[in-house]
């Protein structure tokens, strides 16, 4: 076999010999084992890898039948950052009716739950609206972001701020009463959308703002499940492990800095998660096929450990998808395929 | 993106029955085989036909559970909402809230 066009994780074209993608194969299974602890993923599951990296078809797909669910979180925001000047209202109905989503997810432009509770009152009947026109499941959504409730935009001080000063309990103490404000802020957004008939609540980029991120996303979850049993929590995550920002946050007696997808989805379950979404980094520097394996290699555990569905992450430079604006779509399918085909992820 | 994820492995949405899986996952928690067998069986068709468009075209027609194209007559939003809750046997939010609002009652 010649050269086999591939990408690197930066999106840039590149060729490759076929021992030069076993090789990435090889070591990206073996980069997430040695540092997390995984099992690597089996020869089988590399040589069903190799298969897919070495089609010249520029597009891979599962097998007719073995299609899954995808969740579309951001949602709306999609159309409006392609220039699409289209309400959100008709956003949804092109997404449900000309983009094949399975699900679909209201979220306004200033996508995190402290900015949208001011303006909740006026979210809600673009809520109550869209859901009397589309068949679709309909999420509402937005970010935890606790990085906003710091100095000057938020109400505490400024951890980022404090550290260089030695302030290592001050930054705790801010840290701390950010979650308290977020958690307030999270269940007041997302109980006035499950009254106005949400199907679902989303948390995007849960863990952005590292360990009291992902705490305040775990009790509002909790408090939310308490009020709405019924209601959907979908919980999608920043990156592939918890920052330590605080570093001694815990969950049910486990702390959160450190944690990766197969420890992260036990605690989601506990807290009353419906649907838990992982992400694996895309490293720039690798290939897609390094990253490829690596993703499989910390996804496989973490859909082995779950009693909920799984949708992973597979978007711009998560996934091993290209780190680009217009992921190429060899890529993007491939990663597609591995996922449902190698780890029977239950939704993207 | 959302093109490519939906062409390489999506089930379709309301082109088939992805919605309708969808919702077991949502509202049971269901992984993905288990989601799909219980829409199959309460469909009358096999897990396999649950992505097969031509199939699921004429179920939801039959079932009124709402179609992509947008015929006169033919159940839309919130109506194919309520076919798709009785015929699934689950709960939908927004219909609790519809049956309160307007004055029809549980």
């Amino acid at each position: 076999m010649g050269k086999i066009l591939t990408r690197m994780g930066d999106g840039t074209l590149i060729e490759a010999s076929e021992s030069e993608l076993r090789r990435d194969l090889e070591t990206g299974t073996g980069d997430a084992a040695d540092k997390v602890g995984v099992p690597r993923l089996v020869q089988g599951e590399l040589d069903h890898l190799l298969d897919i990296f070495t089609t010249p078809a520029k597009f891979a797909s599962v097998e007719l039948g073995n299609e899954v669910v995808l969740s579309f979180d951001g949602g709306t925001l999609k159309t409006r950052r392609l220039g699409v000047a289209t309400g959100r209202i008709q956003a949804i109905q092109f997404f449900e009716r000309a983009l094949g989503a399975d699900t679909m997810e209201l979220a306004h432009i200033d996508y995190s739950y402290k900015q949208i509770k001011p303006i909740a009152g006026d979210e809600q009947p673009v809520l109550e609206q869209a859901l009397l026109v589309s068949t679709v499941p309909l999420f509402y959504g937005a970010m935890p972001n606790l990085g906003i409730y710091s100095q000057p935009d938020g109400p505490v001080p400024n951890p980022a701020e404090l550290l260089p000063q030695g302030k290592i309990k001050e930054a705790r103490t801010a840290h701390e009463e950010a979650v308290e404000h977020a958690v307030r802020d999270i269940v007041y957004v997302g109980s006035k959308m499950v009254e106005s008939g949400a199907d679902g609540i989303n948390f995007d980029t849960t863990g952005a703002a590292g360990d009291p991120d992902f705490l305040a996303t775990l009790r509002a979850t909790e408090i939310l499940k308490q009020k709405y049993p019924d209601i959907c929590i979908e919980l999608g995550m920043a990156g592939e492990f918890i920052l330590g920002m605080h570093g001694e946050m815990t969950y049910d007696g486990v702390r959160l800095a450190g944690l990766y997808p197969h420890e992260q989805v036990k605690l989601a379950q506990k807290a009353g998660v419906t649907i838990f979404g992982p992400v694996v980094n895309t490293n720039t520097s690798q290939s897609s096929a390094w990253n490829l394996a690596r993703t499989l290699t910390l996804l496989k555990p973490c859909v082995e450990n779950s009693a909920i569905p799984v949708h992973a992450n597979v978007g711009m430079g998560v996934g091993s998808v290209p780190v680009v604006d217009n992921p190429p779509t060899d890529a993007v399918s491939k990663a597609s395929k591995a996922l449902v085909e190698i780890v029977r992820i239950d939704g993207l | 993106m959302a093109v490519t994820h939906a062409i390489a492995a999506g089930m379709g949405g309301m082109r088939a029955a992805g919605d309708l899986v969808a919702r077991m996952q949502m509202s049971q928690g269901m992984r993905i085989g288990e989601a799909k067998t219980y829409v199959a069986d309460k469909l009358g068709v096999s897990p396999v036909e649950l992505s097969d468009p031509v199939v699921m075209n004429e179920v939801r027609e039959d079932l009124r559970l709402g179609m992509v194209r947008d015929l006169p007559g033919m159940a839309k939003g919130i109506e194919s909402k309520f076919r798709i809750a009785e015929v699934l046997g689950i709960e939908i939010n927004c219909l609790n809230r519809f049956r309160e609002r307007s004055g029809l009652g549980a």
